[in-house]
């Protein structure tokens, strides 16, 4: 096996000292997550260790050691295996650097049961061989020159005088031999990370945090992810801390606090208690009886402001709650209701410094008036066409004229009571606008309340167009099926043969005919209107979407992907390092911010248009058939 | 110990794969395709502009000439930073995974690494390509509820689709280091 060792880069010019961190359960690799310097006392050592084990919740060891040599410190080898027995591990690394070069070398030593050392793998260069290395190499030593003496009896017994090419055969037996070990000891990855990124950074997908990464198979650099984001007490420890111990790590540059920001922190616990008491008193509001009675109820979930608030009532009930955020979704998750209230609130305030400084609210109460009056006429206009010979084609006169003039009263009926509300409505406008200071969503959704009140006879039009053409579209589907000497079995839900007499046969016919040729009629009606309903619609569709965008759109997520790019890690991705070679093979590990469009999608608060929408082709059948389509969603159509 | 050879794509066109042994543990694979040719933006640009040129004189608005301007501009740059890949990368790193990059004309780059621990086989499978059958190389990823069943496929090489002489050098290489781990 390869044993990869993950290295801080922190660490790299750190003094000689001990190697913590911790071996990754079902891989063969290690992360290092300190190093205690020396001089130490074994049992602080121990003690401080067991103490911010308790403390993270993370199998903290000692690894080994390492040691980046300085003038006048030599043979300190003897020393760090010595080490060794003093923690006592199954595998005990010894990393060291030499001045100079900027591989590593690593050396594992591994103990069996008796706690005898055995050096495994050895990776030293080949011309610093000490004598105290270790017996495998010196067995080895041995080996190799017994081989020598042997052939250099053979070829002393055969010829003499070829002794410079034997000189050059040896050498390159010795290089071959140099090539073998390497092949031997590169079985060491240092992979090195930047700690303060992987620490801060979210490995996509999120897993679940309660389940147990012992039992769980978790990929290897999940596991490597969770430990040094764990083991943040041990960073906890800055270069001005005197402690017994000194060790290096990731460090804040000692620790910081803004007035501002710890006066923010204390100003919030009174903040979310009075949150919640104005929460309370609105719930204990809104379950007045009177509100649950069928019209108000049904009134209220058709009006778009009704359901704004009750979402942000939703929003601001999770964000006052008292719990801290339990993983990192939930901590997304109100971060973004945060930033998103805030936007919303001061883009609202923009809308409202905006609407009263010059008194625009007059000016738009002024238009709005002779505005519905226009669409009125416009209307009045349309009809008397419709009543005509619209585009060339002839109608049923009498279906027409009274279609005609049945509509015509209706925009009557409208123009009088749009006239009867002039007076009040730059009243309602001002109350109205004042909204806008809870948000902006609050302001768009009451202009699409007023604006579906003020079409509200486009919607009457439309309605009466529909069920007269739908009625048609069934009569004549109904008829059309007894023609053919069929009919709908309403209990199997099947359409089967049924024999008809002559006189229903004939009466039949009848209607089919005399339907038939009045469809077009109601048709053009049909059309004419549902067309004014779909702009009205659009309108509105426009308008819930930005409600529904400012609401949903995960801002906090985007921004961090921004300027903290390494927060939201989709993977990680490697370099190769240093290509020296004999030394083993060093990578570095960067982290790969996620894609922006993937932070949208798994940030975004659910809103209610998260659901499936009706296709495109739906919606065209819905409108052929004549069924009624509204930018609300039913509760029936939700379910199906 | 890098080596250059030239090889063709699937479609005749020359591209070079070059080979680096950072250890035997890892070794990376760079397919390069060719830059884009200056008589090919010349000929896309000119029928842009004949073309615009022809509705102008028709209409003798002159938006029209701009906007043949504009939509050339923005075509170039979305062809060399959304389309056209310069070469892509293969870092297969023995034990604990492989990386594949691929990075834009622009220099953008987008990198994804499979975990060792997900991956199964990387085999050379064929495909029906157009009106042609074709060889890729692919990663076999592993189901983590089934260990015998292949949950995904990941194709090697997508952009620059190298013939089936180049995919072998690389697909032995990787057996090899797949072998020792």
């Amino acid at each position: 096996m390869v044993l990869k060792i993950f290295f801080p880069q922190c660490c790299n010019r750190a003094d000689s000292g001990l190697l913590v961190g911790r071996w990754l359960s079902g891989h063969d690799s290690a992360v290092v997550l300190a190093v205690i310097h020396y001089p130490f006392i074994p049992g602080q050592v121990k003690q401080y260790i067991q103490q911010i084990q308790a403390r993270s919740g993370v199998e903290l060891s000692v690894l080994g050691s390492w040691s980046l040599p300085k003038e006048g410190q030599e043979g300190m080898e003897s020393f760090l295996r010595d080490l060794s027995t003093i923690f006592p591990q199954k595998r005990w690394l010894q990393i060291n650097r030499e001045l100079g070069k900027t591989g590593f070398n690593c050396q594992v030593l591994s103990r069996d049961q008796n706690g005898r050392v055995i050096p495994r793998e050895i990776k030293k260069k080949a011309d610093k061989i000490d004598g105290d290395d270790g017996e495998k190499k010196g067995k080895k030593k041995t080996k190799k020159e017994e081989e020598k003496e042997k052939e250099e009896e053979k070829e002393k017994e055969e010829e003499k005088e070829k002794e410079e090419e034997k000189e050059k055969e040896k050498e390159k037996e010795k290089e071959e031999e140099k090539e073998k070990e390497e092949d031997e000891e590169e079985k060491v990855i240092f992979v090195h990370y930047e700690q303060r990124k992987v620490m801060l950074s979210q490995l996509h997908p999120i897993e679940n945090g309660l389940s147990d990464p012992t039992t769980d198979p978790t990929s290897e650099l999940r596991q490597m992810f969770r430990s040094v984001a764990l083991s943040q007490p041990l960073f906890f420890l800055d270069r001005y801390d005197d402690g017994p111990l000194k060790s290096t790590h990731w460090q804040s540059e000692g620790r910081e606090a803004s007035i501002i920001v710890e006066l923010l922190k204390h100003s919030t616990l009174p903040l979310c208690v009075l949150i919640r008491w104005l929460l309370s008193i609105w719930t204990w509001i809104c379950n007045i009886r009177v509100f649950s009675l069928s019209p108000l109820r049904f009134l209220s979930s058709k009006l778009s402001t009704c359901v704004q608030l009750s979402y942000r009532t939703e929003h601001m009930r999770t964000l006052s709650s008292q719990k801290p955020a339990a993983g990192h979704t939930e901590f997304m998750r109100k971060a973004n209701m945060v930033v998103s209230v805030l936007l919303d609130v001061a883009l609202g305030m923009l809308l409202m410094w905006w609407l009263y400084k010059d008194n625009h609210i007059s000016m738009l109460a002024n238009t709005l008036v002779p505005a519905a009056d226009h669409v009125a006429k416009e209307l009045e206009e349309l009809l008397q066409w419709l009543m005509g010979a619209p585009a060339g084609l002839k109608m049923n006169r009498a279906l027409d004229q009274v279609l005609g003039r049945f509509f015509l009263y209706h925009i009557h009926l409208w123009i009088s009571y749009i006239h009867l509300m002039s007076p009040f409505i730059e009243g309602i406008l001002w109350y109205g606008g004042l909204s806008a200071c809870f948000g902006l969503t609050f302001a768009l959704s009451l202009l699409s309340d007023m604006v579906a009140l003020l079409t509200f006879h486009i919607y009457c039009f439309y309605v009466y167009g529909a069920r007269l053409y739908c009625l048609k579209i069934y009569g004549l589907s109904s008829l059309w099926r007894l023609f053919r000497g069929k009919k709908w079995n309403v209990l199997r839900q099947r359409v089967d043969s049924c024999s008809y007499d002559l006189d229903q046969l004939f009466i039949g016919t009848l209607l089919f005919t005399v339907l038939l040729f009045l469809l077009p009629t109601t048709a053009l009606y049909y059309l004419v209107f549902t067309l004014l309903r779909l702009v009205v619609v659009l309108f509105q569709g426009v308008l819930h979407l930005s409600v529904d965008f400012i609401n949903s759109f995960p801002l906090f997520a985007v921004a961090l992907r921004i300027t903290r790019s390494y927060r939201l890690a989709e993977g990680v991705k490697f370099k190769v390092l240093c290509e020296e070679p004999g030394t083993a093979l060093h990578l570095l590990m960067e982290i790969n911010p996620l894609k922006s469009s993937t932070v949208v999608q798994l940030y975004r608060t659910p809103t209610y248009s998260c659901y499936p929408k009706d296709s495109w082709a739906a919606l065209a059948k819905k409108l052929f058939v004549g069924e009624l389509i509204y930018p609300w969603r039913h509760k029936t159509t939700k379910t199906d | 110990m890098m080596e250059d050879e030239t090889f063709t794509d699937i479609s005749g066109k020359a591209i070079s794969l070059s080979c680096q042994d950072h250890s035997s543990l890892c070794k990376e694979f760079v397919v390069s395709v060719p830059k884009v040719s200056i008589g090919k933006v010349m000929v896309y640009t000119c029928c842009v502009w004949l073309l615009a040129y022809v509705v102008f004189f028709f209409t003798e608005n002159t938006a029209v000439l701009s906007s043949a301007i504009f939509i050339t501009l923005v075509g170039m740059m979305l062809h060399i930073h959304f389309v056209k890949v310069d070469h892509e990368t293969l870092l297969f790193i023995g034990s604990l995974g492989i990386q594949l990059s691929s990075s834009y004309a622009s220099g953008r780059e987008t990198t994804t690494f499979i975990e060792m621990g997900k991956i199964k086989d990387i085999v050379i499978n064929e495909a029906i390509y157009m009106h042609q059958i074709i060889y890729y190389l692919c990663v076999l990823l592993k189901d983590p509820s089934e260990p015998n069943a292949v949950a995904r496929v990941v194709p090697l090489f997508q952009s620059s689709k190298p013939r089936l002489n180049c995919l072998v050098k690389v697909y032995k290489s990787c057996q090899e280091i797949l072998s020792k781990c």
